[in-house]
């Protein structure tokens, strides 16, 4: 059998049903393959809208996202999703065509070295040397790239070596003998974390995207329930714990709640799980949560006191983990009423610092008052998907997510471009589900093109664009700690939305009121296939409350 | 306090942290690796990109031949050791990895030294080469060549004091090291 349809048969035996890619040169065998392999391929307009729509699958199913590029180009124009899938974990598996092999090291046209240039941004990377080996290193690849901490895969194909005749023979079992994820956490560790949680009198549970990946939201849940523990989860993590509820403190972080950081300042034990103490949580390192210990439960040990260090580390799964950690807990029967100190404190920085913003008097749409409007309009009961800047922060602090997998963005990397073709990925993944995505009118800029692909397609997403007109998070950290001055940040009306969206053969839209807003936004979800929606809203809006970088959560502003 | 098996709760003033600690010593990395290509480059790059230094670093096939074994040093008063080999761990193609004890292992390495030395110098120096237990594997009219082994503070002493004769060039191979007594490395 041909090389490239071997390699349609190992995807297929992963269970991959789709992929998302481009072709040229180095990968045509493969796309020859494609032709008739039995798998739906998405033609994409750019590779990174490809890795992105990937990676949009991979967060809103769970399984392993695909995307395929050529050589040079092609491969380069992966590095952003795969850096970005790199940062957020999100288990993806990238396939390269590369140029033919004696032309390997030659400069070659389109040749670049695409295993070096992705190094420090893969889980793992394959480099296939010998056509045999395709169906084993795809089958590792899926492998790494789903388990234990989820990451990016990639494998490099060279172009003689997919048209080579091999014998077919399915993978069956990996042979990595160098890689063995701990997923069950020691016994004793966990008893001693309950035995601490037991102890404490202000605690608080930090939750991350690690409780998505593991699928243990309900375990989390259940958890956190088990006592009056405060809860609050990292923009990774939204949609872990049902929002909003008694016990949530909402996000923390830079734009966080002022509840959740200031418990967090306060706290005598932190439990971390699935989380990484990244700088927009910490904030100044040294003036972090001064009080606490920590109990730290991740999948990566290497995540353990990387940057805050651990009193009671405990490596592994956190499905595996919170069950037992909540057994241990139970047993214990510990006081619930030690904790009423502790929430009469919290509940008075609620009451004194809830979210809020001043809304117009007239018509002007404030663009958290949007926020709000779609989460009306849908009722909560849909995917968002968002890109990278203030109405990233906005949608984060006021849609409430009650469910994992339902909140997709670009926590880690911050790549702007991410939302729309994450959506498309989502929805794509999620035929049956409302897919609607909050753009920024930069951000959304960076992918517009695969607006195309969706028309085409016929796929359904929804993109709302908030619209300021400017580059917004830059623009306010100039305006608080730059003197104002603007510095190339303002982009005017330029272009216009609504028809460019016609010019894609998409539904454009265009949204001024606030008065009919809700109702425009279920107009707007009713109607048939892709639509963009060019909201105008409050121009020079911030993003409040604020941790400024470096600074501690004592310091949070607005 | 927090006994097992009983519902002793946990003193959280007794809780200690350990990890992110800088020992403040040299350590010896002895890394077993799969033989796959670009192995080197993930290790030397993970460091590049964590901003660790690596000290010495040598690299050589081990008595199966789809196993490499890298000897690396590395600063841990510069850098927390357990991140380091944590990191080093993340890599598939990465085996195992020892963190030799200096009491628990034996490292040598091999220094190349050419030396200038006239008529009057020579003597001098073949004598230094003796007292370490040194070998001349090559000798001009104006210079010499010493093969010195052993661990890196006495190849440091060498160094010193041949360096007045006239140090042209040196050559040093890094550290490698093996385990004490009957366990593998
Ligand atoms: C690819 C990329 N380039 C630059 C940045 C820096 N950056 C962060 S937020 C932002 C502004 C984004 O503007 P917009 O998409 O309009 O969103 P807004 O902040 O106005 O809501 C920029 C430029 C980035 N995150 N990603």
């Amino acid at each position: 059998m041909r090389a490239a349809d071997a390699l349609m048969e190992a995807l297929k035996a992963e269970g991959v049903e789709v992929v998302f890619g481009l072709p040229g040169g180095a990968n045509l065998p493969t796309y020859d393959a494609i032709y008739d392999g039995g798998i739906r391929h998405i033609l994409v307009r750019h590779e990174a809208g490809g890795g992105h729509a990937a990676e949009g699958y991979a967060k809103a199913t769970g399984r392993v996202g695909v995307a395929l590029g050529t050589s040079g180009p092609g491969a380069t124009n992966l590095v952003t999703p795969i850096c970005d899938a790199m940062l957020d974990s999100v288990p993806t598996v990238f396939l390269t065509g590369q140029v033919r092999t004696e032309l390997i090291g030659t400069d070659g046209f389109q040749e670049c070295d695409t295993g070096g240039i992705t190094m420090p941004i893969v889980k793992h990377s394959f480099m296939v040397q010998d056509p045999r080996e395709i169906p084993q290193a795809v089958h590792e690849a899926f492998y790494l790239a789903r388990s234990g901490r989820p990451g990016p895969v990639l494998v490099d194909i060279p172009q003689d070596l997919s048209r080579a005749d091999i014998e077919y023979e399915p993978a069956t079992s990996v042979s990595l003998p160098g890689y063995q994820p701990t997923t069950e956490g020691n016994q004793k560790q966990i008893r001693l974390a309950a035995k601490a949680l037991a102890n404490s009198r202000r605690p608080v549970i930090y939750g991350g995207g690690g409780i998505v990946n593991a699928g243990a939201a309900a375990e989390f849940t259940e958890f956190c329930l088990a006592d009056r523990f405060p809860v609050t989860l990292t923009v990774m993590g939204l949609g872990a714990f049902p929002a909003p509820h008694e016990q949530w403190l909402g996000m923390l972080g830079m734009h966080g709640t002022r509840a959740a950081n200031y418990a967090m300042d306060e706290a005598d034990l932190i439990c971390a799980i699935g989380a990484r103490f990244d700088d927009r949580i910490t904030g100044k390192l040294s003036e972090f949560a001064p009080r606490a210990k920590f109990i730290h439960i991740d999948v990566d040990p290497a995540e353990i006191s990387k940057n805050v260090p651990a009193h009671i580390p405990i490596v592994g799964d956190a499905k595996n983990i919170v069950p037992r950690l909540l057994a241990e807990y139970r047993a214990l029967e510990p006081d619930r009423a030690r904790l009423d100190d502790w929430w009469e404190r919290i509940q008075h920085w609620q009451r004194q610092h809830p979210l809020r913003y001043d809304d117009s008097a007239d018509s002007e749409i404030k663009p958290q008052y949007m926020v709000q409007a779609l989460y009306e309009a849908t009722g909560g009961d849909a995917i968002v998907s968002s890109d990278v800047g203030q109405h990233q922060m906005w949608t984060a602090q006021y849609f409430h997510f009650s469910r994992p997998r339902r909140w997709i963005n670009s926590g880690g990397l911050g790549t702007m471009g991410f939302g729309l073709p994450a959506a498309m990925g989502a929805q794509v993944g999620c035929p049956d589900q409302l897919v609607c995505c909050m753009a920024g009118d930069g951000s959304v800029q960076m992918n517009m093109q695969e607006l195309a692909t969706c028309a085409q397609e016929g796929i359904p997403i929804k993109v709302f664009i908030m619209n300021n007109g400017y580059l917004g998070m830059v623009r306010q950290w100039q305006e608080l700690f730059w003197d104002r001055r603007y510095s190339q940040v303002h982009m005017g009306s330029y272009p216009d939305f609504v028809k460019l969206a016609d010019a894609y053969g998409a539904t454009g839209m265009r949204f001024e009121d606030k008065k009919t807003l809700v109702e425009d936004m279920r107009q707007a979800i009713d109607t048939e296939g892709p639509v963009l929606v060019d909201v105008r809203v409050t121009q020079e809006e911030n993003t409040y409350p604020m941790i400024p970088a470096g600074q501690a959560a004592r310091d949070m502003v607005g | 306090m927090g006994e097992p098996g009983t519902k002793e709760l946990l003193s959280l003033e007794d809780l200690e942290a350990a990890g992110g600690l800088r020992t403040g010593r040299k350590h010896v990395l002895s890394i077993l690796v799969e033989n796959k290509p670009g192995v080197l480059t993930r290790i030397a790059g993970l460091f590049a990109r964590r901003g660790f230094n690596i000290d010495t670093l040598a690299v050589g096939p081990t008595d199966d031949e789809a196993v490499s074994r890298v000897t690396l040093t590395v600063d841990g008063a510069k850098h927390p050791i357990d991140q380091v080999t944590k990191q080093l761990h993340k890599l598939v193609n990465v085996l195992k990895i020892r963190d030799l004890e200096p009491e628990d292992s034996v490292a040598r390495e091999l220094a190349l030294f050419k030396i200038a030395c006239d008529s009057g110098s020579r003597g001098e120096v073949l004598q230094l080469t003796e007292i370490f237990r040194g070998k001349v594997v090559d000798a001009g009219r104006r210079s010499v060549v010493v093969e010195i082994t052993g661990a890196d503070d006495k190849i440091e002493s060498f160094e010193q004091l041949v360096r007045p004769f006239g140090l042209i060039e040196m050559v040093r191979t890094g550290e490698i090291a093996i385990s004490r007594g009957r366990g593998e490395t």
